[in-house]
């Protein structure tokens, strides 16, 4: 293979991307030398197990997935705003829109939830850690080395081009050569093992590890999101494990599972993408409704309405999640008796998430709402959702749906959900839980300015496109027909509104981080559950004295009667995991498996997975049982930590 | 506070008004525009639907709008119609969870009963046989093969009006999707399977059509107009184009189906199905054996200004 066909070359915005990729790694490496702080960042973070610190990292990768996936959003509405200009070409317009929704669906919106779960859950449910805190570092280093893979192929190899469904055959062998797909599907493979790790782990965690008298109905509504999260993720995505793994051997190794030729079925590619694909879109989207659910009654002041319902319409969607896959694809002809069954169930979901709008309505009357940044998001998340909600009944309707299928009339729905339900859900939890993170609040000035410019540039960059849809506007196109113009100009002036947002908020953790005022006490937003009983910053083993929690809002029946998780006299050694390095070494084995693979260098490809092979027989020899924290430090750390 | 009421009175009363405003000006929107009685059933089944999400929208808006102003922590708000405790109301959840339920069995029926006549030629011309097309898409372009008249052409189709048309969907390679959105809904062509469609037109004209499932490079340029003509200009195109399109032979028929942009429009006086059906197990992979290293090449595609009429 020569270097012109490893590199990407001949798109000066390729170009643009190397030189910055250059740039950025040496300042980073320049910074940590100048500094000194290798050994800190080798020791603090990425040998680390605790989970608040993993869940940081899941959040800050996150981070940047939604700069990469929203720079490809907005070169799409530049190209569509002005399609003369040739801005990009076809090929680069295909490859564009395949990574835009492959990151910001895998590798931006659950990292982003999974980050969020990371560090709220235990603290929420009195644990000192995940069941499994190696795990759980496992998880994370595939995650981000996933991402990586699948973000640097747009430099080496070239990008995926088949869309984020990478429907085949169009993404077999035969119709999309090279590595392109390839990295699509081992990168969303290697992230795919992390997300079950953790769907597993957090499960058990949940289970087994909650405070004494925390009983399941007793848990806070974002730990029950994220129970019933779990579930969907253990049961969803093996079946992506399988698809990936399938279209993988008819790529590199000429099997005929999904291709034309050989007898190949191309449409089972489909269905079971989306038997993953839907139950996907419920594991982003309830432990959003777990976010706004603890913001809104927050700030409210006032219990959550409604919390079995709650619960158990979380159950009740996770259930039928399971059951509508075929509504992504009506327009296959499985004819009108099966399109007409998952039509009902796929409507029949609007039901149990309308029951949940009530609630938070409900949970609004008679409550004092302060109008925090966070409060904000979960309140504008409610009417905007609504409109995104509203539109997934028309869409369910399956004879309605043969004219908005793949039109934009989809895109604006299914963006009006993702974006109002969990991009939202990620900026509410990011500001709400921030001061638990990092001590200190986001200024409240510049989260508002954020939010006007990106909750206006939203409705601004949507709303039009169901208006587009209705007049046949397909989705993937890279240039309109002049009646489709006007409303385009101006979803791409809302998306700038947008992107102007997401900058002010990333200004908003540098200009909080230099002036906020720090946080003295645990307990930031006057909060109910019992992340909040802990000092902040919180202590490496969280709680001190793990409390009785028999109450629902735990922290809020602790504050009346006055206890903390301090208590001196009940006070024991903590056991408590001990940091290691075979998580990241093991994963980046593993990368460098995939990447071989991705280039079908058989040998290397295979010496790499005997690398993970061995790291697995050292860590199954690893008699590491942790340590212990002494008494006398578990006080000196409170002392100082409560300011005693 | 009392103006205050009355002034949000008068702004509710110009929401439906708006709302006119807004489905006049739908009407001006392709899909709810339609030209046909299948494209008809649908818009009647959107239109149908949407009065309801109206309804939903309007009470779910009043409410979050009553509840975030009245319920606002204000100076001096105090403690009055403030309790915390307030976590529950059998009567008003059943209420929300029947309501909903209510609407989705009304949205349902229509629905069902739509999806299974769309699989059926419309009623309005049952008195005539459909007219059977083959359409077949091939990376990126179109070809229409009408059987009973022996004809084809390429990236256009001429229907007659009044008359159901069975279209049997079906793809040399990739997966596309015949939409044809002034007529009707889309529905997919894939290699060796048959997809049926039933569309009608019943107004003359020219209408857009395209493939609605992206499909590599070419998507967005693999287009076609539909020439929707009263029956009987409708046979004189036939005849003529008997009579003056030249033969397909299957050597150049081979060559068309390399993947490529086809801007040009073509006509012939006989159908690619003597030789293969690509919707049938058989002819799958006629496409991909002839042209497997076509398929791996690009084609560098850039939006140009076209004068030749496809894409005005």
């Amino acid at each position: 293979m020569k270097l012109d066909e490893f590199f990407v070359t001949g798109e000066p915005l390729v170009y643009g991307g190397m030189v910055s990729i250059v740039l950025v790694t040496s300042a980073v490496i320049f910074l940590l030398t100048y500094f000194k702080r290798w050994g800190w960042l080798w020791r603090e973070w990425l040998t680390t197990v605790d989970h608040k610190k993993i869940g940081i990292m899941y959040i800050l990768s996150a981070l940047a997935m939604l700069f990469r996936g929203g720079m490809d959003a907005m070169m799409m509405r530049i190209q569509l705003a002005f399609p003369n200009m040739n801005f990009l070409n076809a090929q680069h317009y295909d490859e564009i829109f395949t990574t835009h929704g492959t990151i910001m669906i895998i590798f931006m919106a659950m990292p982003f939830l999974i980050g969020l779960m990371n560090i709220i859950v235990p603290l929420q449910i009195g644990a000192r850690d995940f069941a499994f805190p190696f795990v759980n570092a496992l998880s994370f280093w595939s995650f981000f080395f996933g991402a990586m893979l699948f973000n640097i192929s747009f430099v080496i190899g070239g990008s995926p081009d088949a869309g984020w469904t990478s429907y085949t055959p169009l993404s077999g062998a035969a119709m999309s050569p090279g590595p392109g797909q390839n990295f699509y599907l081992m990168g969303l493979q290697l992230s795919g093992i992390g997300t079950l790790a953790t769907g597993i782990n957090l499960m058990v965690t949940i289970l087994k590890m909650r405070a004494p008298g925390m009983k399941l109905f007793k848990m806070p509504i974002f730990t029950w999101s994220t129970l019933v999260t779990c579930f969907i993720i253990i049961f969803a995505f093996p079946i992506l494990t399988v698809a990936l793994a399938l279209l993988t051997i008819d790529r590199i190794f000429g099997a005929q599972f999904f291709t034309v030729t050989g007898e190949g079925m191309p449409m089972m590619w489909a269905n079971l993408f989306w038997m993953w694909g839907h139950p996907e879109v419920y594991i982003v989207i309830l432990p959003a409704f777990g976010i706004f659910s603890e913001v809104i009654a927050t700030f409210a002041r006032k219990r959550l309405f409604g919390y079995h319902a709650m619960v158990w319409s979380m159950i009740l969607i996770a259930g039928l999640s399971f059951l509508v896959w075929v509504h992504h694809f009506f327009t296959m002809g499985a004819g009108a008796f099966v399109n007409s069954v998952f039509s009902v169930s796929t409507m029949l979901i609007a039901v149990p998430t309308g029951v949940k709008i009530f609630n938070w309505l409900a949970t609004l009357y008679k409550s004092k709402i302060e109008f925090t940044t966070p409060m904000m998001w979960s309140l504008a998340f409610i009417p905007s959702f609504v409109l995104g909600g509203v539109t997934g009944v028309m869409l369910g309707m399956a004879a309605a749906d043969y004219q908005f299928h793949n039109s934009y009339f989809l895109i604006a729905h299914f963006h009006y959900v993702l974006i109002a339900g969990t991009v939202f859900a990620c900026f509410a939890g990011l500001e709400y839980w921030y001061p638990k993170m990092f001590g200190h609040k986001l200024n409240e000035r510049f989260g508002k300015l954020a939010f006007w410019f990106f909750v206006i540039g939203f409705h601004v960059t949507f709303f039009p496109q169901y208006f587009v849809g209705l007049d046949g506007m397909p989705r993937r196109v890279f240039y309109i027909i002049p009646e489709w113009m006007p409303l385009n100009v101006i979803s791409t002036v809302g998306a700038f509104g947008m992107g102007i947002g997401f900058a002010i908020f990333v200004f908003n953790i540098y200009y909080s981080y230099r002036n906020s005022e720090r946080e003295k006490t645990g307990d930031s937003w006057d909060g109910r559950t019992l992340e909040w009983a802990t000092p902040t910053p919180v202590p490496f083993y969280n709680f001190a004295t793990v409390p009785h929690a028999d109450k629902y809002d735990a922290f809020l029946a602790m504050k009346k009667k006055g206890e903390t998780t301090f208590d001196e006299e009940k006070l024991k050694p903590i056991h408590m995991p001990s940091n290691t390095g075979q998580p990241i070494i093991m994963m980046a084995i593993a990368a460098f498996a995939s990447f071989a693979l991705i280039f079908e260098w058989i040998t290397l490809a295979v010496i790499g997975l005997v690398g993970v092979l061995i790291m697995m027989g050292i860590r199954s020899f690893d008699y590491d049982e942790g340590y212990h924290v002494e008494v006398d430090e578990i006080k000196r750390i409170e002392r100082e930590a409560r300011g005693l | 506070m009392k103006h205050r009421q009355q002034h949000w009175r008068r702004w509710l009363a110009l929401l439906p008004l708006s709302l006119v405003f807004l489905l006049s000006g739908c009407s001006e929107l392709t899909v709810l525009d339609p030209k046909g009685p299948v494209g008809q059933s649908q818009k009647d089944l959107i239109v149908f639907s949407l009065w309801f999400m109206l309804g939903i929208v309007i009470v779910v808006f009043a409410l979050f709008a009553f509840m975030v102003i009245k319920y606002r922590n204000r100076p001096g708000r105090g403690d009055k119609d403030y309790d915390p405790d307030l976590h529950g109301n059998t009567a008003i959840e059943i209420v929300w969870t029947v309501i909903p339920l209510i609407i989705v069995i009304i949205l349902s029926v229509p629905t069902v009963t739509t999806l299974f006549d769309l699989e059926k030629p419309p009623e309005s011309s049952g008195d005539k046989e459909p007219l059977v097309i083959y359409a077949t898409s091939a990376d990126w372009k179109w070809f229409f093969s009408y059987p009973e008249q022996n004809i084809e052409t390429v990236n256009y189709l001429h229907i007659p009006t009044d008359r159901a048309i069975e279209f049997r969907l079906s793809s040399a390679d990739s997966m596309a999707a015949l939409w044809i959105p002034q007529l009707g809904g889309q529905k997919y062509n894939m290699a060796g399977m048959e997809n049926t469609l039933y569309l009608q037109a019943d107004e003359s004209g020219t209408y857009d059509g395209r493939n609605g499932n992206f499909n590599g490079e070419g998507f967005t340029e693999q287009t076609f107009k539909v020439h929707a003509q009263e029956e009987e200009a409708f046979n004189d195109w036939v005849q003529e184009t008997k009579n003056e399109a030249p033969e397909l032979t299957q050597e150049e028929y081979d060559q068309l189906l390399e993947p490529s942009v086809m801007d040009e429009q073509m006509a012939f006086s006989n159908t690619h199905l003597k030789w293969v059906d690509h919707g049938t197990n058989e002819g799958r992979d006629y496409a991909i054996k002839r042209h497997r290293d076509a398929y791996q090449e690009l084609l560098h595609l850039e939006n140009e200004v076209k004068g030749d009429g496809k894409h005005d």
